[in-house]
């Protein structure tokens, strides 16, 4: 599907690529293109570059979209664009919030130590709460499509595994038995474990046990909301009208990664809807020239750097026809590698019409 | 080695560990997250392991290239093996139990490799350890995890290591920080954030920056493309223009780091290439050691 088709028909779209190739920039310009459709999009950012955020309106951290005026940009928009940083713990709160039973239970879980660290100590938090934003402001009746950037970490695709990394952190049984009356948890723990948990109190410290327990303790009958919600999450993940952009550089490591996204995508059951191929080295005149004027005898600065940009491009273009071939029967989106670095609205414009030329 | 994605992080480490064999140093890279480009930039195959390989043979005139992974998973399991937990920690693994502990103390994971990086330094068998440490926003809760720990544990094994890793981070003779950078706007932006973070927080010296992937000046090229609209072949003239609007761009954001950044630069050449290999390593390395002799002499003193 064309990133205009993508724009106009979808209601989630998904970025996902590795550090540095432009996905948060890819990402406005997918929702800011669905706002001059007429569209009310919204795009989750994790970890925007600052004049970025400033120009989308987003100068603190707020974990609620606020509208970005599009007053300034070119052509008459009748859609809306809203933007959002993530902010990682106060979804999570949110989150805990909604679950417990009592506003007490609430206030126990958001006091406990090991709760405070989780969202900054537990790996795959973070794309967790990415895609809860996604599911909450999806049932937000105010947009009509969410675009998020998944978050930069070592694996772009954490995210498809987060939901069930937290069920199972929560869910985990050792610590669970501890909260156990004593008897049955005396007969339940094995030796190991308790070896183990005296190594850990040793180690660590026996409060960072006893927080521990005092955590699980407090989840108590929790655990049932919160795995069906990341169920539900991961359905919204599979539901036709989300789709999954992979966003590259087309530099071989680049490749290679991109290659592996699309791979994993479609083991884990999700399409590439679209391969942006951003940062491409412009095309500059008829291929060879370069070759022909110094045939010609001419050896000029000009005609070296044109050799130079010719050379590049064309290694480029072959790692784009691998992309393309990996991606198949997907399509292929080029983005040029743009003579200055998009960093407002105006920027973001340049890139969607290279984005939605078609 | 430090930097935001794709700024070039694992090319500039094997430049260094490639200059620092060069001059008999015994190199070892250390890689932090697992999967890395390095290999295929020392022309093999393959990705890395636990265990060390060997990148570059040790002779007459190199010191000798090793590399391996160090996740943070390898250095818990690690530690539990030397804490006479190798029994069960398979188990303690599987079953969650060592997320439940790793999140109550937040910084144990990354202690536990800083704390392995230590215990290979200590160990002598590298002249030089380059950490090829995880994206900008992470490199810096990894190096202030030993604060936060010795703040945090009055006793107890955790202090000692983290005191001894607060030893090792804080002595500009046994470790600095290099922090790598493209000269664009955003990658600079988050290089001098994360500067000035790491010296008022850590208290880790900084190396000279690198400032990866700049085009060459051609001799000519500015006057040539200013007047370029005489030219008769479009693409010559358009590419002329180009490469003049990015490398104006580059040379202000350059401008604009030294002037937050009171660091030496050391410049690498873009290199018109998309696939890296020994060729271009060994081109990025005599750039890396041209810059380097150019430095004060304070600076030079290592590599």
């Amino acid at each position: 599907m064309t990133p205009a088709e993508l724009a106009r028909t979808r209601s989630v779209l998904i970025c996902c690529g590795s550090g540095g190739v432009g996905k948060t920039t890819v990402a406005a310009a997918f929702a800011l293109e669905a706002a001059r459709m007429g569209r009310r999009a919204c795009v989750v950012t994790i970890d925007p570059a600052k004049r970025l955020a400033d120009a989308l309106g987003l100068g603190s951290l707020s974990n609620t979209p606020a509208r970005v005026d599009l007053s300034l940009t070119s052509g008459d928009t009748t859609g809306e664009l809203w933007a959002l940083m993530l902010d990682t713990k106060t979804t999570f709160d949110e989150l805990v919030v909604r679950y417990a039973p009592s506003d007490q239970q609430a206030e126990g879980i958001l006091q406990n130590r090991l709760y405070k660290n989780l969202s900054q100590a537990l790996s795959g938090t973070q794309e967790y709460m990415a895609m809860e934003k996604l599911y909450e402001l999806h049932s937000d009746s105010r947009f009509d499509l969410v675009v998020v950037d998944t978050p930069p970490t070592r694996n772009a695709l954490d995210f498809l595994d987060a939901p069930r990394r937290l069920t199972r952190f929560l869910d985990n049984r050792i610590f669970r038995l501890l909260v156990m009356p004593t008897r049955a948890y005396l007969k339940a723990v094995t030796l190991a474990t308790q070896a183990f948990l005296r190594t850990v109190s040793k180690v660590v410290g026996a409060e960072v046990v006893d927080d521990a327990v005092a955590f699980f303790q407090a989840f108590e009958g929790m655990e049932a909301g919160f795995r069906e919600r990341a169920a539900r999450v991961e359905t919204l993940l599979s539901d036709p009208g989300t789709a999954f952009v992979v966003v590259a550089s087309a530099r071989k490591d680049t490749v290679i990664e991109a290659a592996y996204f699309i791979d994993r995508l479609s083991t884990s059951g999700f399409e590439t809807a679209n391969l942006v191929v951003n940062r491409l080295h412009p095309r500059f005149g008829q291929p060879g020239t370069a070759a022909r004027l110094r045939a010609a005898g001419r050896d000029d600065a000009l005609v070296t750097n044109l050799a130079q940009l010719e050379a590049v491009g064309e290694r480029e273009e072959a790692h784009f026809a691998e992309l393309a071939e990996a991606v198949a029967p997907a399509p292929v989106t080029r983005v040029p590698f743009l003579a200055d670095d998009v960093h407002d609205l105006g920027g973001l414009e340049k890139v969607a019409a290279y984005l939605f030329a078609d | 080695m430090a930097g935001k994605g794709g700024v070039g992080k694992t090319t500039v480490s094997a430049a260094v560990a490639r200059m620092a064999s060069s001059v008999g140093m015994r190199t070892l890279v250390v890689e932090i997250e697992g999967k890395s480009g390095l290999s295929p930039l020392f022309g093999r195959s393959g990705s890395l392991s636990y265990s060390e390989a060997e990148l570059l043979a040790p002779s007459d005139t190199e010191g000798g290239i090793r590399a391996r992974t160090l996740t943070p998973d390898d250095a818990l399991l690690d530690y539990l093996i030397d804490h006479g937990l190798k029994r069960v920690s398979r188990r303690l693994v599987s079953s969650g139990a060592l997320d439940v502990v790793a999140t109550a103390v937040p910084g144990l994971r990354d202690i536990l490799v800083l704390g392995k990086v230590k215990s290979l330094e200590k160990g002598g068998e590298a002249d030089l350890i380059v950490v090829d440490a995880p994206a900008a926003g992470h490199a810096l809760t990894f190096l202030t995890s030993a604060k936060g720990l010795l703040d945090a544990f009055r006793v107890g094994p955790i202090r000692t290591q983290a005191a001894e890793v607060i030893g090792l981070l804080s002595d500009p003779a046994r470790c600095q920080v290099m922090l790598v950078t493209l000269p664009e706007e955003t990658p600079v932006n988050e290089m001098i954030e994360t500067a000035f973070k790491i010296e008022d927080r850590v208290g880790v010296s900084l190396a000279p920056v690198v400032v990866n992937s700049i085009y060459p000046v051609l001799e000519g090229l500015i006057p040539a493309a200013a007047s370029a609209a005489l030219e008769t072949d479009a693409g010559l003239a358009e590419a002329g223009r180009f490469r003049h609007a990015r490398q104006q761009l580059q040379a202000a954001q350059m401008a604009r780091l030294a002037e937050a950044l009171p660091l030496p630069q050391l410049r690498l050449p873009y290199l018109f290439s998309t696939d890296l290999g020994p060729a271009e390593v060994d081109q990025l390395t005599a750039a890396l050691a041209a810059g380097v002799r150019a430095l004060p002499d304070r600076q030079g003193a290592r590599p």
